[in-house]
């Protein structure tokens, strides 16, 4: 008797399931908006982020990093879906603490990537609803720039935006930044020949131009610059509106 | 008591269709139970074991928490309510707890999820208290947990249905942080939950400085919960305030404030804005 009912039961998948998702107004996901912006050079690379998280039409906080410094040699700046953002980073500093004790060394900017990468895959099925650039210094001291999706693929790059002021921002750096296509054989080298202090300004001025018309862009912006002497750490102020 | 009735209620919206996926209406269908005598395994459990649904949506809920840094310290407010759609349910729910002494949480959205928050804290003091060293959890510390419980229950589609503050003192420095039924936490010096978020932190941004005087700062928050009472339909005029200094916490006894309906805007709103009725 009990096998009938679970006969109809599955007759009526369709439906049932229709039923379970007209009740469940729960979801798991939101966007907490922002815009990073990544440029790398010859000797240095340069990361920033807005500090606004938003839902929807309202502003949660102005004062929020996207930014952190994961390693000696690289940072990570993430928009996305905040919580997300949070358990990634978390995630890839302990594994980066792992690695230092298993190997005795720091990881390296290229190494931390495909981690990140890996990281990103292994929830290919309930991903982190995150959007990443990871910027630092490769084993050669070369500034390097790496733009991610949200399951994991990923390229290196000269320079990259991401976030919700994505779209205002690619134009004006594919315009401003020569950066050499990956397709040229022999491969040359991506980066960006701009001096680190030209490419400071390009990024302060994307951010206040993203900020102009994008509503999760504002606030502040939070600026990381790593080359030779380590890594340093800017902020300035946006608009708040 | 209170779930049992109302699960009771939800099996009799289900349309007949989708009884089988409804846990509560065949309480025979238990996980690890296969109740098939001599079936085949393709009748067996894989095919019950729906999603759980249960907390997929709150039942009886507390409106806004806000909260301000001052010059001492940290304050919270809230109301008592407990609505259980648009009635007024439960009056003297108190949505402001004690955790630990330098730390006081106050919640929003599902009242008995608070609850089995307010479990989970009690433990952590407790176990705290046993270790007789006097150490306790920071209000930094008791955020951070609460963050990874609320991220860890959307992970598994049965959130706490919460949007929590926490406010504390601890080293000389206030503390205050919220975290949300799906893991999003932030900082701020001044804070609100729900509809205090789009009435009450305009008010914040405007006319808040972190070294207010308590009097100052206790105005304010009168200020935001008054806006509130006359804006949000499922709030009363029955509140709770905890004040949280280097000297220790303190949560008030439920207090009314005085309200002004004779505003021409509020007997007449049509006169005051044109187009409407």
């Amino acid at each position: 008797m009990a096998c009938t009912l679970s006969m109809e039961a599955q007759a009526e998948g369709v439906e049932t399931r229709g039923v379970v998702k007209n009740r469940s107004s729960f979801n798991p996901y939101d966007n907490n908006g922002g815009t990073c912006v990544a440029i790398a050079g010859e000797d240095y690379c340069v990361i920033a982020a807005d500090t606004r998280l938003s839902t929807g039409f309202s502003i949660l906080t102005r004062d929020a990093s996207k930014i952190v410094q994961l390693s000696e040699k690289s940072v990570l700046g993430t928009s996305g879906f905040q919580a997300d953002m949070k358990t990634l980073q978390k995630m890839l500093n302990a594994k980066n603490q792992v690695y230092r004790h298993q190997h005795n060394k720091e990881m390296s900017c290229p190494a931390m990537a495909q981690l990140l990468s890996n990281t990103l895959y292994y929830k290919r099925f309930f991903p982190y609803y995150t959007f990443n650039l990871l910027g630092g210094l490769d084993n050669e001291g070369k500034g390097c720039v790496y733009t991610y999706d949200a399951v994991g693929s990923y390229e290196r790059v000269g320079y990259s935006v991401q976030g919700t002021g994505q779209q205002l921002v690619v134009p004006v750096l594919d315009n401003q930044l020569k950066s050499a296509s990956p397709l040229l054989y022999p491969p040359q080298s991506t980066a960006t020949p701009l001096t680190e202090s030209e490419a400071v300004d390009i990024v302060k001025d994307t951010m206040a131009s993203a900020g102009e018309r994008d509503i999760y862009t504002g606030d502040a912006v939070e600026v990381v610059i790593i080359n030779r002497q380590g890594i340093r750490r800017e902020t300035f102020p946006l608009k708040k509106d | 008591m209170m779930s049992t009735s109302l699960s009771g209620q939800r099996g009799r919206e289900q349309p007949s269709g989708a009884v089988a996926l409804d846990s509560s209406a065949i309480p025979a269908m238990t996980l690890g139970t296969p109740i098939v005598a001599g079936g085949e395994s393709s009748c067996s459990l894989q095919i019950m074991a729906g999603p759980a649904t249960r907390t997929l949506d709150p039942y009886v809920v507390g409106s806004s928490v806000l909260g301000v840094k001052y010059k001492d310290g940290v304050l919270l407010a809230a109301d008592t309510l407990g609505s259980y759609g648009s009635t007024l349910r439960f009056k003297s729910v108190e949505r402001l707890r004690k955790v630990g002494k330098n730390t006081v949480v106050g919640a929003s959205g599902e009242i008995s999820d608070f609850v089995y928050i307010m479990s989970l804290l009690d433990e952590l003091t407790t176990l705290d208290y046993c270790w007789g060293d006097g150490k306790e959890l920071s209000p930094k510390e008791v955020h951070s947990y609460l963050n990874r419980v609320m991220y860890n229950r959307r992970n598994k589609f049965d959130p706490l249905w919460n949007a929590v503050i926490v406010a504390g003192v601890h080293g000389g420095e206030s503390y205050l942080g919220v975290v949300n039924l799906i893991g999003v936490h932030y900082e701020d010096s001044h804070l609100a939950t729900g509809f205090g978020n789009h009435l009450a932190r305009p008010i914040f941004r405007a006319e808040h400085r972190v070294d207010m005087t308590e009097e100052e700062a206790i105005r304010l928050l009168e200020k935001s919960l008054r806006v509130l009472y006359y804006r949000d339909k499922q709030s009363i005029n029955k509140y709770q305030l905890a004040k949280i200094t280097a000297e220790g916490t303190q949560i008030s006894k439920p207090f009314a404030l005085t309200t002004e309906w004779s505003y021409t805007a509020f007997e007449d709103p049509a006169k005051v804005a044109v187009g409407t009725w």
